[in-house]
């Protein structure tokens, strides 16, 4: 029992608690303010999602009193791969035990209650990772290591969206936060960013300007990292202003010539980008070679991969994403207006979010979400009803909310002693993060929209529970790291 | 300046929730159009239903178009007090019907909440018009349009189907596709094409003050989203031949169906006694008198009746024979009253013997195909009777009997033929021989196919050896059909033998009075009509009167199958109502030579003869 220990109570994070119990406060009454009008009278009602919420939440708190006053913390970092291995099982096997929901197959039945392993997955791979990259002489840059790291991020990364749950599979992307940290290079994450850019940029523009933009950032860089940007401004910049203007050209050539067939019609301005391409890698490669230069290199490489993938981007938008997925993306993208009805969730949300206006309209007055206009709005869409009836001032108030708490987290994570207790932390940091980011990016239609939920907030007992088991180790990791230094 | 990678990452998490709270800051302080003023208005979505897709004929004629009719929703929150009396009046129903609706809707109004109900379906538009005089004086109640069907024609009300309101069960079963008030399509052509011709339904946005009144469209219906209307579906059915089909059968019990050759498009096809149009529109009010009919209008016999093909089947017996190499066209056998063997006797009529394959054809032979059918099943090429008896279901189900044929049709029944599996179980295996299943020679005993087998089998002999799979829908500008039916689908039968049984076909029609031919009765001049008679027992009363003919004889236009329950004998019924509908689509009227016919079939009355079930 550490619950006799001398000064527990002194050693934990009472600000990560207090914000903890604040977000959960937020969450139940705006669960109640969303269901109020339909379902029940009261709160505290177990018959309404309220209720039910309460119960989860008393739950929950037990549950973080257990892991802060009686559970070893020492035991975390034993039964790391245990439990890692159990929820990978557990993962696979609800694939064809689970319950279908919405399409997808990730929820256990049992009685009453319904879990998704998918949650436990995340502190099942916080811990694991915590546990692997915290050995002695574990190094990022080594490529045994850094594949050991990638495999456990992958795998369940990989089964959640075998169950179609690419949404929660979406989180895992947030560990690489926790890798950049621990030493992975900043240009993964910058060169991921580009290729989503580039991603995007070919959807909604063409593979021309793709490329082009493509060609532009990777010489800029390079130039900006070798120290070259007065042959960059010289050269490079004037050979692709000239390429962004061939595509115009074209459109002027072709309007002069009344012949349907004529051969400037067939060129497609693409090929002249890949022949001045393959004209010139060559000889950029083979200068990079003499001069040792690593970085422009690997930056040629960079630039192959994304020629590749601004190909291939139809073929995933096409053939890879499921319809609803890609519907998604397009009515986020602008590309198509509201095609079957897919943009409706998010203008509900952004209406109801909108109509909130400064203050919003009070506690259990608003009337978007109470009316049922808005779908899913005591889980995925819970932050719509805080934008309606608490307005500006209460969305801006539970984004700092989160911020502090994340910001905490990381702060109090780098301060650690032990690097298992550091790298949990950026785990749990990078979780609470994505959930975060990409849930309110949803309903202010900023991210297509991707089902899941706001930590601490959303209605759901399961989500609840996971995440307050996820957060609570680390405040007791951390309680039990001031009591051995103090 | 050095930043370490925890700061960066800090200034990344601040970034971006500096990002959400100024899209925040956008949608909720500065951009006024996602803003609905502070006085607490809300939005209230009033569905747009689509418009049903139309269904047109062959010749593009409407068998089922659209009419506007109103419903009456209420939402029970905006009521106020109101003269029950006044609006009874207006309505046209008793104030108490008012009363008890108010009543159940207040006992639900945790269910109902702000959601608006129908109170009356289906109101006509002059009813309408009278409510909308005086609507301000009740609050919380209004009209919706909404289109239902109407059918300008009495034709095909079985093919066709009807449209109802769906129930919590269909909404079930059709997740996130229905909601309760929709309509859909429930049997015949309107559930098979339930998907093209249901439409996208739409919404209007408008905005509701604090005091529940609505005042203004949402962004000025910027935001609405149209109804988009169903498509127009063409069927291959010929409405005037439908027309007159179903008038040829009234009275009757069985079906009569009419198939393209050429193309496998079904011209008619009618279920006697089947559904009034009339009815079908509104089907709801009708459900019971239907249901509770002892003839099974519903029922569509056409495709879902299993029957005795009777002697239509001694075709596929002959034209096995000749496959096998059994049967020459030539091979003559003796028929004295019947066939003998051991002390039983399977009967036949009065004709002169001996008759070759042409012949026994014309003259719906009995003996010849006891003779047939054995001579296939104890062929020494095959190592018992078993073997030979599954080879000859092989043939049989090629000809498309036994199973589903795979036309468009929702309920479509596949049939039976026996194998020897079958007779195993029923004799034992080893215990049956071919005298024991002769019946099977005739058309009679384990054989059930239904009439749209029957008319199938006519159409694959017309084509002289294949077929194409019978089918109601047509490929237009916004439908395209299967590519299966597109397909020739031959039969085991080599289409070098077709031709002696058209020609024993032709000239059981066309031999003349007295000549032995079972279907003079059916011959128009000019039209070179071949068929074939059959009469199947029935063991509820009367023979069933069976015909199966095409025309013309060379490059036919037309195959029908009459099936006419208790009409005694082929030629008695069937073959005048088949051939009459055969005149009719070739030279559009009946000759005078044969007004007498006609007559005789339209004032024929069957029905006394059929115990119902």
């Amino acid at each position: 029992m550490r619950l006799t220990e001398k000064g527990i109570l002194r050693n934990i994070d009472w600000w990560l608690v207090a914000s903890y119990i604040v977000l959960v406060f937020i969450g139940l009454v705006n669960i109640y303010a969303s269901i109020h009008s339909t379902e029940v009278s009261s709160i505290f009602d177990p018959a309404g999602r309220s209720g039910k919420q309460f119960i989860w939440m008393m739950i929950s708190l037990a549950s973080a009193a257990l892991i802060l006053f009686v559970l070893n913390p020492r035991i975390y970092e034993s039964l790391s791969l245990p439990v890692y291995i159990g929820t990978v099982v557990l993962l696979v096997a609800v694939i064809f035990l689970g319950t279908e929901v919405k399409g997808s197959r990730s929820w256990f039945e049992l009685g009453p209650v319904r879990f998704q392993p998918a949650e436990i997955s995340k502190i099942a791979t916080s811990l694991l990772l915590a546990t692997v990259m915290s050995q002695f002489g574990f190094r990022m840059g080594r490529a045994k290591d850094f594949l050991t790291v990638a495999a456990i991020v992958i795998v369940p990364m990989l089964i959640i969206i075998a169950q179609s749950e690419t949404g929660s599979a979406l989180v895992y992307v947030g560990f690489i936060f926790v890798l950049y940290r621990e030493g992975l290079s900043g240009w993964v994450i910058f060169l991921i960013g580009m290729f989503i850019a580039l991603f995007i940029l070919t959807l909604t523009v063409s593979p021309y300007a793709a490329i082009l933009a493509l060609a532009v950032v990777v010489t800029f860089c390079d130039a900006a990292y070798t120290g070259f940007m007065k042959q960059w401004l010289r050269i490079y910049l004037p050979v692709l202003a000239i390429l962004a203007g061939i595509p115009f050209l074209m459109d002027y050539l072709c309007s002069l010539t009344g012949n349907p067939e004529a051969f400037i019609r067939r060129v497609d301005p693409v090929y002249i980008l890949l022949g001045v391409s393959v004209l010139s890698i060559p000889f950029i490669l083979f200068r990079a070679y003499r001069s040792r230069k690593l970085f422009t290199l690997l930056a040629t490489g960079a630039f192959f991969i994304g020629i590749i993938l601004s190909f291939s981007t139809e073929f995933i938008f096409e053939k890879v994403l499921q319809d609803h997925q890609r519907q998604r993306i397009e009515v986020l993208l602008g590309m198509k207006e509201d095609p079957s009805g897919v943009g409706y969730n998010v203008n509900q949300s952004m209406i109801a979010i909108g109509s909130g206006g400064l203050l919003g309209k009070g506690f259990l007055h608003g009337t978007q979400t109470t009316y049922g206009f808005v779908p899913e709005q005591s889980t995925d869409f819970i932050f719509c009803t805080i934008g309606e009836e608490w307005g500006f001032a209460g969305t801006t108030a539970v984004i700092l909310i989160y911020v502090f708490l994340i910001g905490r987290i990381i702060i109090s994570a780098e301060k650690s002693r032990e690097a298992f207790t550091r790298i949990y932390g950026y785990c749990v940091a990078s979780c609470i993060f994505m959930h975060l980011f990409i849930n309110i990016g949803m309903t202010v239609g900023l991210m297509p929209v991707i089902g899941i939920p706001l930590p601490f907030i959303s209605y759901g007992g399961s989500s609840l529970l996971a995440f307050t088991i996820l957060l609570f180790i680390f405040i007791a990791l951390k309680s039990n790291e001031n009591h051995n230094f103090a | 300046m050095n930043i370490d990678r925890q700061n960066r990452l800090l200034i990344g998490l601040g970034t971006v929730a500096a990002v959400l709270i100024i899209r925040l800051f956008v949608i909720q302080i500065v951009d006024t159009s996602y803003k609905i003023d502070a006085s607490n208005n809300s939005m209230v979505y009033q569905t747009i239903y689509p418009t049903r897709g139309i269904i047109h004929d062959r010749n593009g004629k409407i068998l089922v178009g659209n009419k506007i009719t109103y419903d009456l929703l209420v939402t029970p929150k905006e009521v106020e007090e109101f003269d029950t009396l006044a609006l009874g009046r207006v309505l046209g129903v008793p104030p108490e019907f008012i009363r008890r609706k108010m009543d159940e809707y207040y006992r639900n109004r945790r269910r109902i909440g702000y959601q608006s109900v129908v109170m009356l379906k289906q109101l006509p538009a002059e009813t309408y018009l009278k409510f909308a005089e005086v609507a301000y004086k009740f609050p919380g109640f209004r009209g919706q349009a909404r289109s239902i069907r109407e059918y300008p024609f009495n034709a095909g009300g079985n093919l066709l189907g009807y449209v109802s309101e769906v129930d919590q069960a269909y909404i079930d079963r059709h997740k996130g596709e229905y909601s309760s008030g929709d309509y859909a399509g429930k049997t015949g052509i309107e559930a098979a094409r339930e998907k093209e011709l249901k439409g996208e339904k739409g919404y209007a946005i408008y905005l509701r003050n604090s005091h529940n009144k609505i005042e203004s469209r949402y962004r000025d219906g910027t935001m609405d989203k149209e109804a988009i209307p169903g498509s127009d579906i063409t069927t291959t059915i010929d409405s005037d031949l439908q027309n007159y089909g179903q008038m040829l059968m009234q009275n009757k019990v069985g079906s009569l169906v009419a198939i393209e050759p050429s193309t496998g498009e079904i011209l008619t096809l009618v279920s006697s006694p089947g559904i009034d149009v009339d009815v079908l529109a509104d089907f709801g009010s009708h459900y019971n008198e239907i249901a509770r009919d002892p003839y099974r209008p519903m029922f569509n016999r056409a495709v879902q009746a299993p029957y005795p093909p009777g002697s239509v089947f001694k075709l596929v017996n002959g034209l096995i024979g000749l496959q096998e190499g059994v049967l020459t066209p030539e091979t003559e056998y003796p028929c004295s009253m019947g066939y003998h063997f051991g002390r039983n006797k399977l009967g036949c009529h009065a004709h002169r013997s001996p008759l070759d394959l042409e012949e026994s054809i014309m003259m719906s032979c009995n003996a010849y195909y006891c003779y047939v059918l054995r001579s296939i099943l104890e062929n020494d090429r095959y190592s018992s009777i078993g073997e030979a008896m599954d080879k000859w279901n092989e043939y049989v189900r090629s000809f498309g009997f036994g199973r589903k044929l795979g036309s468009d049709f929702p309920a479509e029944l596949g049939g039976t033929i026996p194998d020897a599996a079958y007779y195993d179980k029923v004799y034992g295996k080893g215990a049956w021989k071919a005298t024991t299943v002769i019946s099977l020679s005739i058309g009679q005993g384990e054989i059930g196919c239904t009439p749209l087998h029957l008319a199938n089998l006519c159409a694959t002999v017309a084509n002289r050896g294949y077929y194409y799979i019978p089918h109601i829908i047509k490929d237009s500008r916004n439908v395209t059909i299967e590519s299966k039916y597109k397909e020739r689908q031959y039969t085991m039968v080599d289409t070098a033998y077709f031709p002696y049984v058209v020609e024993g076909m032709y000239r059981a029609v066309n031999s003349g009075y007295g000549s032995g031919g079972t279907a003079t009765v059916a011959a128009v001049e000019g039209l070179d009509i071949c068929g074939k008679t059959g009469t199947a027992q029935n063991p509820r009363g009367d023979d069933n009167s069976v015909f199966i003919c095409f025309a013309p004889k060379d490059n036919p236009k037309i195959a029908v199958a009459a099936y006419i329950e208790h009409g005694s004998f082929g030629a008695r019924w069937a073959a005048p109502i088949a051939s009459l509908l055969v005149e009719k689509y070739l030279n559009g009227e009946i000759s005078s030579q044969r007004e007498y016919l006609e007559k005789r079939v339209l004032e024929g009355n069957l029905m006394d003869k059929v115990k119902p079930e």
